[in-house]
């Protein structure tokens, strides 16, 4: 097996996963991005600009806050890698940044993206607005209704909202036209891909701009403890914040590394999007990768009460990692997930994102899987205040569908 | 040399372009689909793509994904269209078949297997419109076993020494894309697309199929004076579309396509409703 960074392969293969399956009419943009992303990286002025951008702009480095409370619960040393602090909201805009600044350096003069929460297209169109580029947003109908505010703030922000309504009118189909459209504006438009999905050469160079959370994450751990987390835990959907936060562990072996999918209404029911869990390989929006189908091959709808991980995909390198053994992945019910975003509302002031509180909802499992006191990091990857009515509606219907509240203080688990 | 081969060698034969027409197999229905197969062949159509559905069409403008998803709602699937060919070829169509696809569906059903039925059914090309020969690891292999033809598509933004490669890896012919876009009539053809086919015809001599944009009589007239032949989809599927509840569907369907095919022929042709004796069945 090879080393995790010196994957993907030259043609973008993590393993069997990965790869570029694309249009032909995409392959020479896909192969211009990679020669462009690789001169970047090499220059030390397009470091250097990123850098100032991401600390002075985007509010980095985030903390590595100590969550004593839930620390105190959980008999582990608790960490929240802050990614909700970073500007706009979340770590989408480590990516957007990093990608927007690259198009503008290949001489784009617009740029597209897909968006599910709305996070990303937020973050894109913020990083458009900054660095004076056009910028449409494709989102699915069912999103643009779930998460009304982050489009009123695209639109604040100069974008332009494509609502989609093919499909499952979700990020899935989001994602269909925003290629769509890609293939017909090739010649001036760069598409900011938001997670470590799609064709090569995106699921390394979103690894790459956000594997800033991992870097900081582990040099604040080395200061902060002496040592090197036991664990380091992360909501998965496409899997980009989770990928940026591994990329900063995946040589400390003894670090272990968990993702949490989305269970949505359950495992065993059709409503959920859990692809590496209840998936296998397949082909979906440029990448083999495991992914949600029926028996012809048809992709199926996925369901999450979190838009951003209402995804029947996920980034090939996570389908690797899984495959390898080197991360384990576990899920999280919507119910679940929604007492998690209560849980960290009343115990640290937090009001996390309903993607995030996906991965707090296993944190007791985590825990217990790492000795007594052990270290455990986990990517708080945004903040909630856009599933606000979201989460609203879920805790209304369950008072009055007579189940328990929750209140503060409760152990997360008996 | 199997279909395919041996209708382009005729068309050169005769000095004459060829015209392939795609539908959506499945839409409104696995019969329907049959007699509008009947009708293109009837029509003087020379070859006939047979779109298979998938959910997720991203190299298709939304006349095809509406027809995608209407017939994967009516229950269409890869091993529907093969038992489908095997029946038009038991009933004596002679026509070149063409799938045209997705990969996900095809991975599903199985490379090696898909090119063995799909061959033995009678189908004679198979397209995959997100799959580049980088990627396809053994399904040329397995094409090539069963005298199935590989088509690979190139497109305006394809640079001349991959058009060589990809043009040496195709089968039967060499698809272009006429445009920088997804499948959907246009008025008129792409600026360039003149230029983009002399780029090929300098890298190959393989026969050239071009399509994407072309949808009218016109158009069709104007990519036939460039290519060995046109393609046209979206217009057949829209016309199925448009007329789905009408009693005489099929019969209009027919009579649409035959003033393209006449167009791109250079044929002249009369009101649409052609008494021209065209052959039937090659």
């Amino acid at each position: 097996m090879a080393t995790p960074t010196t994957l993907p392969d030259e043609r973008g293969h993590f393993g069997r996963y990965g790869g570029r399956f694309v249009p032909e009419t995409l392959f020479p943009a896909i192969e211009e991005l990679e020669a462009a992303f690789r001169e970047a990286r090499a220059d030390e002025q397009f470091q250097t600009d990123l850098g100032y951008y991401l600390s002075d702009y985007a509010g980095r480095p985030t903390p590595l806050y100590h969550a004593a409370q839930l620390s105190g619960m959980l008999g582990a040393r608790v960490y929240l890698k802050r990614e909700d602090l970073c500007h706009t909201g979340a770590h989408k805009i480590n990516n957007t940044l990093g990608q927007v600044l690259l198009a503008k350096r290949m001489g784009k003069t617009r740029v597209i993206a897909e968006t599910g929460a709305g996070q990303h297209g937020v973050a894109t169109a913020t990083a458009a607005a900054f660095f004076g580029l056009a910028c449409a947003v494709y989102m699915g109908e069912e999103d643009v209704r779930r998460q009304r505010l982050n489009v009123f703030r695209m639109r604040l922000l100069g974008a332009t909202v494509v609502p989609v309504t093919s499909g499952s009118k979700t990020l899935k189909d989001a994602m269909n036209e925003a290629m769509r459209d890609w293939v017909a504006n090739v010649a001036n438009t760069h598409y900011v891909v938001g997670s470590v999905a799609g064709p090569h050469p995106f699921p390394m160079i979103v690894r790459e701009f956000q594997s800033v959370i991992g870097r900081e994450a582990r040099e604040q751990i080395l200061r902060l403890e002496g040592a090197l987390p036991d664990a380091v835990v992360a909501c998965v959907g496409g899997g980009s914040n989770a990928m940026g936060i591994f990329a900063g562990f995946l040589e400390d072996a003894g670090v272990r590394l968990f993702g949490v999918e989305a269970a949505g209404k359950g495992l065993n029911t059709r409503h959920h999007a859990a692809s590496i869990i209840a998936g296998r390989p397949g082909v979906l929006h440029g990448s083999m990768t495991r992914l949600l189908d029926d028996e012809d091959g048809q992709i199926r709808p996925a369901h999450s009460i979190a838009a951003g991980l209402d995804y029947p995909a996920v980034g090939p390198e996570h389908s690797y990692l899984a495959e390898t053994g080197r991360a384990a992945y576990l899920s999280a019910t919507d119910d679940e997930a929604v007492a998690a975003f209560e849980k960290l509302a009343r115990t640290e002031g937090i009001i996390p994102a309903m993607e995030t509180a996906h991965a707090l909802a296993r944190l007791p499992e985590v825990a217990a899987q790492v000795p007594r006191n052990g270290i455990v990091v986990l990517c708080l990857s945004g903040r909630g205040d856009k599933d606000a009515e979201t989460a609203e509606e879920a805790i209304r219907q369950k008072e009055s569908s007579g189940s328990e509240v929750f209140g503060a203080g409760e152990g997360v688990e008996p | 040399m199997n279909r395919i081969g041996k209708c382009f060698a005729e068309l050169r034969a005769r000095k004459q372009p060829g015209f392939i027409a795609y539908l959506t197999c499945g839409d409104p229905s696995m019969a329907v689909t049959v007699d509008a197969v009947k009708a293109l062949a009837d029509a003087g159509v020379d070859i006939i793509e047979l779109g298979v559905p998938f959910s997720d069409p991203v190299a298709d403008g939304p006349v095809i994904q509406r027809a995608s998803a209407r017939a994967l709602a009516a229950g269409a699937s890869l091993s529907r269209i093969i038992d489908m060919i095997a029946a038009l070829r038991g009933g004596g169509l002679k026509i070149p078949l063409v799938l045209f696809g997705y990969y996900n569906p095809v991975l599903r059903f199985g490379p090696d297997r898909l090119a063995r039925e799909a061959s033995a059914a009678g189908a004679d090309g198979l397209l995959v419109a997100d799959l580049i020969p980088e990627e396809e690891g053994d399904l040329a292999a397995a094409c090539r076993e069963v005298n199935l033809d590989r088509i690979q598509l190139v497109a305006p933004t394809t640079p001349d020494a991959r058009i060589r490669k990809i043009a040496a890896a195709t089968g039967g012919f060499l698809y272009a894309v006429s445009l920088t876009g997804v499948t959907g009539e246009r008025e008129h053809l792409p600026e360039g697309v003149g230029a983009f086919v002399k780029r090929i015809r300098a890298q190959t001599d393989k026969p050239l199929a071009l399509g994407f944009g072309i949808g009218s009589p016109e158009t069709a007239a104007a990519a036939a004076k460039l290519a060995d032949a046109v393609v046209v989809g979206s217009a057949i599927v829209r016309c199925m579309e448009e007329n789905a509840a009408n009693q005489d569907m099929v019969r209009r369907l027919g009579n649409f396509v035959r003033e393209m095919v006449d167009a791109a022929k250079g044929r002249s042709s009369g009101s649409g409703e052609s008494t021209r004796v065209l052959p039937a069945v090659r």
